[in-house]
């Protein structure tokens, strides 16, 4: 069951991943990390197909996808 | 027995580079210096080694900075216009504390000027022609022998000082021929184990950058600069004292103007004027305590450069004003001209010279 | 925690990126950094970076790096690849470095075959020093010196570099590409390892103009810029393979 895993430390709350998940599972989160940005995160890890359009659109090298 | 040849001094540097172990030659024409150009176009390529002519002067020093980069001994040469357009190529070198030869063969300025000699590129060549606190370690050849010399000295100094080196010579030096022994061993390349080549398995990453925003790591590699200039100072002064120990007046010249001062001093000796000649042969290091030292001994100075006066400014700054210092210079492509130069000796020693 | 379907590439550096919100360059740097280190050529590449956003690129790609005086990293990728022929050598280039100041540079680097590859990040502005007009800005688009918009009669239109470049015999593979979407993302990652790969064969030169965003100085959000570049870049930018010459004997 493939599933994004976020370096939270170094999102900035872009949001181009969350514009291009098929799923629309991503959202920016209320968390902030340490630079104030709202990080991203994956609402329903269970609905993930795994197809890497979060982690390719990334500026940020923030996403790895894990079966 | 050591081979001695008739050469043009602008190809006595090429000769000399090859020897040093220059295999990388980034060109752009401009007269009065196209014959070393055209003599690496011949003789690199049969070395192994790189001709490149560029599509300017701009992208030649720039060239030499990425060869220089990799730790290959590598030069670029131009005349005063060209040579302008190097000075921010130049300052990145200093900055980046890249070791190269440098050759400029001045022409008459300002502007596109004259394609005759000149010697009016001394402020831009030894008090930092591009932007930044910098300094090229700068040596002025007089004859063919020294184009052929100071070239082999000029890639040992860069590379034992990580640092450009530029040899000022002009026109006349560069066309004019005379007998150049073929000898001098050239200093090998250091170790240069900053030089870019691919990580290949090294430890750390190898980066030539000059970058630095933050204010404190800029001023420490300023004051690094400027303790490598310091050094310098102490270690690589050279000049040229002749007939200066009793002499009642002492022309100050460097290039092709010291070598008429030399006539003019012979001159004025055979009509009973103690005359004596200082030469600078590094402009940078200028050698200001033999000047200073010298301030004391004579009664006054003579500069005589193909300017409106340059080098005139560091004589009268290392000396003091302990003795009065006088100035003749042509411009326009004029040499300096020993008859000329005797009129203004004698005028001096009698007393009845106007500055 | 298990195997990955996609991780972080070796070819960059952990180092957080300086970059603004959604600006490109991260994109780019990942992709040259995937290709690089899938082709194993990660330990003998020298990255060529300009003055602009990207003059800190040395602190991300895993290679050794040379930074260039602003628009002569075509002339320093030169010494650099005269020196190391058996170094896989590449340029970073933004619009204003490439396409201005060092036009004469890049023409001449490719009239005269230099194998080394340029990735040039048009973005339509001069990014680091605050949005100020690139000679691949809009017709119509407002920058800090073209308030009111870029006007043609001024300022002349936008130039397109592969393009032009495509024209002179050295230049072996010239595209345009884009990061904005997932699809064009794979496009651009198979463009720049076919560029990589020109050099690799010594064909000659060869280049990727990658159209990137500037939400900062385009005064968008990063989501609105991707869709700016989709609908008015590509407009003035089409994307595609302008040049792709084998050399006949391919050696």
């Amino acid at each position: 069951m493939p599933r994004p895993v976020f370096n939270e430390k170094k999102c900035k709350a872009c949001e181009r991943c969350v514009s291009v998940c098929p799923k629309k599972i991503l959202v920016l989160s209320h968390d902030l990390n340490s630079n104030g940005y709202a990080v991203a995160r994956c609402i329903d890890e269970t609905a993930c197909i795994g197809c890497a359009f979060c982690a390719i659109m990334c500026p940020d090298a923030v996403i790895e996808i894990y079966k | 027995m050591v081979e001695k040849v008739l050469m043009k001094g602008n190809e006595a540097i090429g000769e000399a580079a090859l020897r040093a172990g220059c295999r990388y030659y980034f060109a752009y024409p401009i007269t009065p210096q196209s014959e070393l150009p055209e003599f690496m176009a011949r003789e690199l390529p049969k070395r192994g080694g790189v001709f490149l002519q560029a599509e300017s002067e701009i992208a030649s020093v720039n060239m030499v900075y990425g060869a220089a980069a990799c730790g290959a001994r590598a030069m670029t040469s131009s005349s005063s216009p060209g040579f302008s357009l190097k000075q921010e190529g130049i300052s990145y070198l200093a900055a980046a504390e890249l070791p190269c030869l440098l050759v400029n063969v001045q022409r008459g300025g300002p502007g596109l000027g004259t394609i005759l000699p000149g010697q009016a590129d001394y402020f831009q060549a030894t008090k930092g022609g591009g932007h930044g606190d910098y300094r090229l370690l700068v040596l002025a050849p007089d004859s063919v022998q020294e184009m052929y010399d100071f070239t082999l000295l000029g890639f040992a100094l860069a590379d034992q000082y990580r640092m450009p080196a530029l040899l000022l010579a002009d026109g006349a030096l560069g066309q004019m021929m005379e007998a150049v022994k073929l000898e001098g061993e050239p200093k090998p390349a250091p170790d240069k184990p900053w030089a870019v080549a691919g990580r290949r398995g090294r430890e750390k990453l190898n980066v030539v950058q000059t970058l630095a925003l933050d204010r404190d790591e800029l001023e420490a590699h300023n004051r690094a600069l400027q303790d490598k200039y310091a050094l310098v100072r102490r270690n690589e002064v050279r000049y040229e004292a002749l007939q200066t120990e009793d002499a009642d007046l002492v022309l100050v010249a460097y290039g092709i103007s010291a070598r008429v001062a030399k006539s003019a001093m012979a001159k004025a000796r055979a009509k009973g004027l103690k005359v004596g000649v200082f030469r600078p042969i590094t402009l940078f290091p200028f050698p200001e305590e033999a000047l200073f030292a010298l301030a004391k001994q004579t009664n006054a100075f003579l500069v005589a450069e193909m300017s409106c006066g340059q080098m005139l400014e560091d004589v009268e700054r290392v000396t003091c004003c302990q003795k009065p210092v006088h100035f003749y210079g042509r411009t326009g492509g004029h040499l300096t001209n020993v008859e000329e130069l005797l009129e203004r000796i004698e005028q001096i020693m009698a007393g009845k010279a106007v500055r | 925690m298990g195997e990955k379907l996609y991780a972080i590439t070796e070819g960059l550096q952990d180092t957080p990126m300086h970059y603004c919100p959604g600006c490109h360059h991260g994109v780019i740097h990942r992709l040259v950094a995937e290709v690089i280190t899938e082709m194993g050529l990660l330990d003998k590449t020298i990255l060529v970076e300009p003055v602009g956003c990207s003059v800190f690129a040395h602190n991300y790609f895993k290679v050794d790096a040379v930074q260039a005086a602003h628009g002569r990293a075509p002339a320093v990728a030169t010494g650099v690849k005269r020196v190391r022929p058996d170094a896989v050598v590449f340029t970073y280039q933004g619009d204003g470095d490439l396409a201005a100041i060092g036009c004469a540079e890049i023409v001449h680097a490719a009239m005269r075959g230099e194998r080394f590859t340029t990735i040039f990040v048009n973005n339509a502005i001069y990014g680091m020093t605050g949005g100020q007009m690139a000679p691949t800005t809009l017709e119509g688009q407002v920058t800090t010196t073209s308030p009111d918009g870029r006007k043609v009669s001024h300022a002349g239109a936008p130039i397109r570099m592969p393009e032009m470049l495509a024209t002179l015999d050295g230049a072996k593979y010239a595209a345009r590409v884009a990061v904005n979407t997932p699809a064009n993302i794979k496009k651009a990652k198979a463009a720049i390892k076919e560029a990589f790969s020109c050099q690799l064969r010594g064909d000659g030169f060869s280049i990727v103009e990658v159209l990137s965003a500037c939400p900062t100085g385009w005064g968008m959000t990063p989501v609105a810029a991707d869709q700016f570049i989709g609908e008015r870049m590509v407009q003035r930018f089409p994307l595609g393979v302008i040049k792709a010459e084998v050399e006949a004997d391919g050696t």
